[in-house]
């Protein structure tokens, strides 16, 4: 049961960790966006899984109804600004590729840099 | 114990889905898993309680992101360039990481512990005195609008800074936010005829749906941020669907552009109201004599300037996308 409880953090553990490899390993720079949206997804799990209490529900009163127990809206308010910063900052981060590649001809980092290195 | 037995299955389809993204070499593949991903961490978000949460991932992730990612994939190659040999320091030092953060999680409070540490500072003071001070039934708008204010103004601002980057990478120049419609062939779904009837008819229901959350976003799982990422995946889809220069005759560019600076104008605006009525910066209590209804008020007008701002940047960063080839 203790370890059921921690598996959420794990998953946390190994998605951002996945998003990372790839971030360090992959080339190609719509791949690197995509890991960095993994990555930062992992974060938003971890943030809501701390929101959660046992028993608990969506912290919404409802009228006429007492002794609920709402799980926790604060991590929920920072994730979901997070959230639509998250796909702003993806948007600009596309912008910046499409815009090398209409420079250099390929959204490879590593093709970029000898491009560069060459001029 | 079955709603941790479903969360615990839909984590693991989460890990795969994560590995099947990062493993792809095909990145329109990659594109759509990354969809598949966010739908999954929306259900799990739901299960946690967090429907708010959930609702926006939907909208952002499953929906928007999606399309912006396949719209910049039209302007990139779609493939990678060639496979490359896995290098072991990197799968080593992920590897330490992982097993690192995993060795941390045994010092965690396991999930839904009413005791734990998040769970008995702040949060209990917003969910006891909600009903009272502000007197909404969602607690998270409450927290949003009001108590966080200032941190919700910021994030506004960085949706429409985020914005304005990207109309100077890709947009037109002064006068043309988007650099060119091509007016070529027939544009996006409109030969096929059944994406066409159905987006048709989903569309307005999208976009209604996308003022009741607006509108609702006190009551029910909803708000500004909601609201602007669904009503942009309305009118995405029928930019799809007609044409971008359709899309645009309904909302034209220089609208979207005062949309997007007016949201976070009229946000800061009411902040500013706050201190000329007596108050403080965004105190919302000064704005009406009854602390409650100055609080109702300023919740509703900022929760309306977040959804211009996300709607107008986000659909101006769709057609600087879609208009550029």
């Amino acid at each position: 049961m203790k370890f059921l409880g921690l598996f959420n953090y794990w998953v946390f553990a190994i998605l951002l960790v996945i998003g990372l490899y790839a971030l360090i390993t992959k080339h190609n720079l719509v791949k690197k966006i995509m890991a960095l949206a993994i990555f930062q997804s992992a974060v938003f799990l971890f943030f809501i899984t701390m929101s959660k209490i046992e028993g608990g529900t969506a912290p919404i009163v409802q009228a006429g109804v007492s002794g609920q127990v709402f799980s926790n809206p604060l991590p929920q308010v920072l994730i979901l600004t997070a959230i639509v910063v998250g796909i702003s900052t993806t948007a600009l981060g596309l912008a910046i590729v499409v815009r090398l590649y209409e420079e250099y001809g390929t959204i490879e980092d590593d093709e970029i840099l000898a491009l560069d290195r060459k001029a | 114990m079955t709603t941790l037995l479903i969360g615990v299955f839909l984590l693991l389809l989460l890990v795969i889905t994560a590995v099947a993204i990062v493993r792809s070499t095909d990145l329109f593949s990659g594109v759509m898993l990354s969809g598949i991903f966010s739908l999954l961490m929306a259900l799990n978000f739901f299960l946690l309680d967090a429907a708010d949460v959930a609702l926006t991932e939907a909208a952002v992730g499953a929906g928007v992101a999606t399309v912006l990612l396949l719209a910049g994939l039209k302007l990139t190659p779609s493939t990678e360039a060639r496979a490359r040999p896995v290098r072991p320091i990197a799968i080593i030092v992920v590897a330490i990481i992982a097993l690192l953060m995993i060795y941390a999680s045994f010092g965690q409070p396991s999930l839904g512990d009413p005791t734990a540490p998040a769970q008995t500072h702040v949060a209990p003071w917003y969910i006891e005195n909600t009903p009272e001070l502000v007197d909404i039934p969602n607690i998270v708008t409450a927290v949003l609008a009001s108590y966080r204010g200032y941190d919700t103004l910021g994030e506004v601002f960085v949706v429409l800074t985020a914005g304005i980057g990207v109309m100077f990478l890709l947009g037109g120049g002064r006068g043309k936010p988007f650099s060119r419609l091509h007016t070529d062939p027939p544009q996006g779904l409109s030969h096929y005829l059944i994406p066409k009837v159905i987006a048709r008819m989903l569309a307005p229901f999208i976009l209604l749906f996308a003022l009741f959350i607006q509108f609702h976003g006190e009551y029910s799982p909803g708000g500004g941020f909601q609201a602007g990422a669904i009503f942009v995946a309305g009118m995405i889809l029928y930019a799809l669907v007609r044409g971008e220069d359709k899309a645009l005759a309904v909302i034209p560019p220089h609208v979207l552009l005062w949309m997007s600076a007016g949201g976070a104008l009229l946000y800061g605006s009411v902040g500013l109201l706050g201190i000329a009525m007596g108050g403080q910066f965004l105190e919302y209590s000064v704005l009406a004599d009854n602390p409650v209804t100055g609080q109702h008020i300023g919740i509703i007008v900022i929760e309306l300037g977040v959804g211009l701002t996300v709607t107008g940047v986000l659909l101006s960063i769709f057609h600087a996308f879609a208009a550029r080839d």
